[in-house]
């Protein structure tokens, strides 16, 4: 299984044809505490770059941008409830959605882990 | 000048501190253009004295509603407010505070807000409430805007019997937000055939209960029409003395209930300020306008109270806050919190029968008057009365003789030729057997 | 992401409270349970005469169940409120000085007058023959707004602040509309109160913001390469909330007319620069100002608010209904838009405006006058930059140089302390102070932005510097602990605004109907 991140701090995990989105571990720390998580519509098109999800602490809303393009084929409905897992497993439980993929090619432009991880250890 | 604390003397001492030799240099960055240096073409400052008696001979030029018979209503009503509400209001901890940013030096504000929360969705019989907004037609466009938000859609269905203030006010949201609305003609005492325009663009019905005309209805088959089409049902309640002898909109299927909450604790004022009240289902709640005061535990795990879910609201979402809304009407939310103890639910509704009571008494002695007829059918403390000729020349020459009548349904449809001979009169428990003699006499004599 | 958000996240050091009494409460602090909390079924702090027997005629819309309201006589209620009230921080109480809020004395005359019952006791739908008073309180109004801000119109109806946003942005709009115009964006610069863009948002229109430059104003080069045929206005704040003068105003308003768009003013800060300075002369079109900020209407724990809006002759004929007109037979109002208000866009809210803060921000300015409203500016000013330098050496001025009506720090002097901007502010509550106005504006690190307005004495000020400077040098000498403790001697400590959010609980639920809505 491959994983995928994009500078926006998100993550894609290919599952098949299928792949996971979720924020990285550095996203949900700079966050702070997850109160609600806003997930779009299972059926929706999402395109790569757009809005794709709304993550709320309690004085900050951030939009999440889609790192890819494809259908939403299932929501994490269990962040509804219980939106805490985002902090305390975001590449596991705190997975926010499942997209069909339009553009396969698109997982090409984002960043290994370790590019990744370089990308992060160069924030202020 | 009585309220500046600085004497000549700190001004000199500051100023030297501050490194300047006059406050003009504090001012330095403005463009010269711009700059006075002279005192503005208005009054010098005035004592308490003066400026009593200049707006006291102001006050003394108008005629209170408490030294005439009175019959007004229309989405303001004059109800007695027991006097301990406005001493407790007047508190400066209540009057001179600031929106409750600061949790711990505000949990007096917060607790009545959580407590105006509970009793607006008590008493219209939903889930949830926000901490208020301006007013009853504001309150009324934004549950529009909320409505839009929840399903999607941007198209609203307006009662005929919906407040043309309530409706006007949605037309101007409309234009400039960006939605459509469709109005029903104004039909008083009609029954209007809403559910047929509803179609699968349609964001909401809004209707009002009592209606303008002070028509009371159930309104559980068009929420069912509204559902069925994937629509809300936005109930608009201008009198809200009147849930408490009036099923509750949640009852019968309301998404959302907007409106005025004047009637409790607070004064006429010529119109402002008032007090918007909305509530709706706990699904919506983010979607939700203005305020929400939340319960939770502090650092030593006592129970106490804080606005929550702001993310919704301008000062952190900015451009894409659900409202623009900042200020509410937070000390006229706390008059009716202390109205609505001081009466609890045997005195809410005693209030409400005795204006029932009222109302019936007054429609009674005035279909005994040849040339009126009544419009209305079933009402709560208001409804509309036809007249053989039109209504606002007979106003006007009773206000003459000191009663104040009605509101010639001509000053707020000056177009429609067809309504002016209607007349809206209001009885709450504050109107006497003496004020329905003198306003039964009055007609009369006008219609002699 | 944002540095409230993450310093709210840091739970406050859970330690065992001060003091513990059996009653829980603690002296002059008394705990007070919700008012549902206190029902004595059946009884009423009303006394209401049953009405005699009569015909219902409320048709099949009767109320059935019971409507869950408590029952308390009228000791039980007062006592209620008192305590409640208790718990609260005022300016009655002490120097409260929350930047942008302009929280200053409230004239208890304005009170007074508001209660008159020539005022509080007319209903806006009596015959306009009955209320000449009161039109003529209104035209009064008017004419010292108009002056004070040399602006030839004034619409008066708006509800509060952003109420007034919303209608200036509205007449902008159609202005542009009749001339064929409509545009598309609106410039804000990024230190604006959230409510300029949500305004902007609410009135169809793109928010395109503006950084500041170094100096804490906006930053002109980068304001004009977005100026262009699809920007429809610039709303700009003066004083902005940096506290600072935006010292190439004119110029900027002279750019913005040249691309043919218009200058909207956010007026919140008018407390500067009355009597001072004429916004008129400074080429701004449309302005809103907050009544319970300049004239010191009570701010009354948030609302009710009013905010008249100044219009410039281009714009006037699109201002909402109703406004006052002077007739042949004395003062006359246009409620519709027909006739002379055929180009009007419409009724923004119910009846006739706040006619209650008319009164008191009528009473307030004639109480001062011309005189007084301009000392008025000069001592908010004054006062602001006497604490700045009180100031300066503890704590990190934003930027350098004299300020307006407000002075803004950053957190700087904090730097490596532990120490966040939220804890300096929670530690100062336990001295007995309300905080300033922290996180606002976004455009400095950690924000404190001071208002103290022109009713405090040079003594008070004084005193509230002293303090200030001990906390920070306290929080510089390691004390880190204390700050995140706070505050300890409040009613309650503080507040999991997470739980709040996570599962709100927005109102109170009997035990009964709480495990209906679990189930």
């Amino acid at each position: 299984m491959t994983v995928r991140f994009t500078k926006d701090h998100e993550w894609v995990r290919l599952d098949g044809e299928i792949a996971i989105v979720g924020i990285t571990d550095y996203a949900q720390s700079q966050l702070g505490d997850i109160v609600y998580v806003e997930l779009p519509h299972p059926g929706s098109r999402i395109e790569k770059g757009k809005e794709a999800a709304v993550v709320e602490s309690v004085k900050a809303a951030s939009e999440v941008y889609a790192p890819i393009s494809g259908e939403v084929v299932e929501v994490n409905d269990a962040l509804t409830a219980d939106p805490a897992k985002v902090n305390a497993d975001p590449m596991g439980d705190g997975w926010f959605l499942k997209l069909r993929l339009a553009e396969p090619k698109e997982l090409d432009d984002l960043l290994d882990e370790g590019a990744y991880q370089r990308f992060v250890a160069e924030q202020p | 000048m009585r309220y500046l604390p600085l004497t000549p003397h700190d001004r000199s001492e500051m100023l030297a501190r501050v490194g300047v030799a006059s406050i003009d240099a504090l001012f330095a960055e403005a463009p010269p253009a711009a700059r006075l240096d002279r005192l503005l073409d208005l009054p010098r400052a005035q004592g308490e004295i003066e400026v009593e008696r200049a707006i006291g001979a102001m006050a003394a030029r108008n005629l209170a509603a408490g030294s005439a018979p009175f019959f007004i209503g229309g989405g303001a009503y004059r109800h007695h407010v027991p006097a301990a509400v406005d001493h407790l209001i007047q508190r400066g901890e209540f009057l001179t505070s600031y929106t409750p940013y600061q949790p711990e030096l505000a949990q007096g504000t917060l607790q009545y807000l959580f407590e105006f929360q509970t009793q607006v969705a008590l008493l219209t019989g939903m889930e949830v409430a926000n901490a208020s907004l301006y007013d009853g037609p504001t309150a009324c466009a934004e549950a529009v805007m909320m409505a839009n938000r929840v399903t999607g859609r941007k198209r609203a269905v307006l009662s005929g019997g919906l407040h043309p203030h309530y409706r006007e006010a949605c037309e101007t949201y409309a234009r400039f937000v960006g939605f459509d609305l469709v109005a029903r003609d104004p039909a008083p005492g009609k029954e209007e055939a809403l559910a047929a325009l509803i179609d699968d663009a349609t964001s909401c019905v809004v209707v009002q209960n009592p209606d303008f005309w002070g028509e009371l209805r159930d309104w559980s088959v068009l929420a069912r029409a509204c559902h069925d089409r994937g629509a809300l049902l936005v109930v608009a309640v201008a009198e809200i003395v009147s849930l408490g002898v009036v099923r509750p909109p949640g009852e019968m299927g309301a998404d959302i209930v907007a409106g005025e909450g004047q009637s409790l604790g607070n004064a006429l004022n010529f119109g402002g300020p008032y007090l918007g009240f909305f509530s709706s289902r706990d699904k919506f709640v983010r979607q939700m306008p203005g305020r929400l005061v939340g319960e939770t535990v502090d650092a030593d795990g006592r129970r106490g109270w804080v606005l929550t879910l702001s993310t919704r609201e301008q000062h952190i979402r900015r451009e894409r806050a659900t409202s623009n809304i900042c200020t509410n009407s937070g000390l006229c939310a706390l008059a009716f919190t202390i109205h609505l103890s001081l009466l609890g639910e045997a005195g809410l509704t005693r209030l409400a029968r005795l204006n029932h009571a009222t109302a019936v008494a007054l429609a009674e002695r005035l279909e005994q008057v040849p040339g009126l007829s009544l419009v209305t059918g079933s009402f709560f403390n208001e409804f509309t009365l036809r007249f053989p000729c039109p209504a606002a020349p007979v106003v006007e020459a009773l206000a003459r003789q000191g009663i104040l009548a009605g509101i010639p349904v001509s000053r707020l449809y000056p177009d429609r030729a067809e309504l002016a001979d209607l007349l809206l009169l209001a009885a709450t428990e504050t109107v006497t057997e003496a004020d329905i003699e003198r306003l039964e006499a009055g007609l009369r004599g006008a219609l002699r | 992401m944002s540095e409230w958000s993450r310093a709210l996240s840091v739970q406050a050091a859970s330690d065992a409270p001060s003091v513990e009494t059996f009653s829980g409460n603690r002296g002059l602090q008394i705990e007070e349970k919700l008012i549902f909390e206190q029902d004595s079924p059946g009884l009423c702090g009303v006394d209401l005469a049953e009405p005699a027997p009569f015909r219902s005629r409320v048709g099949n819309v009767e109320r059935h169940g019971a409507i869950g309201l408590p029952g308390l006589s009228e000791p039980q209620v007062v006592r209620h409120f008192t305590r409640l009230s208790q718990k609260n921080y005022a300016i009655d109480s002490g120097l409260y000085p929350l930047g942008s809020c302009t929280m200053k004395h409230n004239p208890r005359l304005n009170e007074k007058l508001a209660r008159l019952p020539g005022l509080a006791d007319i209903h806006p739908l009596q015959p306009i023959s009955t209320v000449p008073g009161a039109l003529e309180l209104i035209d009064t109004l008017a004419h010292w707004l108009k002056t004070l801000t040399g602006m030839p119109a004034i619409a008066l109806s708006p509800g509060a602040g952003a109420h007034g946003e919303l209608c200036g942005m509205m007449t902008i709009r159609a202005a542009l509309e009749a001339r064929g115009d409509p545009r598309r964006r609106v410039l804000v610069p990024e230190s604006a109160h959230g409510t300029n863009p949500a305004t902007a948002a609410a009135c169809g229109y793109a928010v395109d913001p503006i950084p500041a430059n170094a100096k804490g104003r906006v930053d002109r080069a980068a304001l004009e390469q977005k100026l262009g045929p699809d920007v429809a206005a610039l709303m700009l704040t003066n004083p902005n909330t940096c506290g600072l003068f935006e010292d190439e105003i004119v110029e900027i308003a002279a750019a913005v007319h040249q691309a043919g768009a218009f200058f909207y003013c956010d007026g919140a800060n008018f407390n500067a620069i009355v009597g001072r300075v004429q916004p008129s002369a400074l080429g701004i079109d449309c302005m809103h100002l907050n009544l319970h900020k300049t004239f010191s209407t009570p701010h009354g724990g948030g609302g009710p608010g009013s905010g008249p809006v100044a219009l410039a002759a281009a714009l006037a004929p699109f201002a909402p209904v109703p406004w006052v007109v002077h007739g042949e037979n004395g003062f006359g109002l246009v409620e519709h838009k027909a006739g002379p208000a055929a180009q009007s866009i419409g009724r923004l809210k119910g009846f006739h405006g706040q006619m209650g803060m008319f009164v008191r921000a009528l009473a307030y300015m004639m109480s001062h006058g011309a005189d007084g409203l301009r000392q008025v500016a000069e001592d908010a000013v004054l006062n602001a930059n006497y604490l700045r330098v009180l100031l300066q050496d503890d704590l990190s001025p934003a930027f350098p140089g004299p300020c307006m009506h407000e002075v803004l720090f950053d957190d700087r002097f904090l730097k490596d302390t532990g120490v966040s901007t939220l804890d300096f502010a929670k530690a100062l509550i336990d001295e007995g102070f309300h905080p300033m106005t922290m996180y606002f504006p976004l455009v400095v690190h950690g924000a404190l932005l001071i208002e103290p307005t022109e009713t405090e004495s040079k003594a008070a000020l004084d005193q509230f510097a002293a303090v200030v400077k001990s906390l920070a040098q306290d929080a510089r000498a390691g004390d880190a602990a204390r700050f995140r403790a706070a505050p300890r001697l409040t009613p309650r400590r503080r507040l999991d605004e997470t739980s709040a959010a996570r599962k709100p609980i927005l109102r109170w639920r009997s035990c009964v109907a709480h495990q209906q809505a679990v189930e």
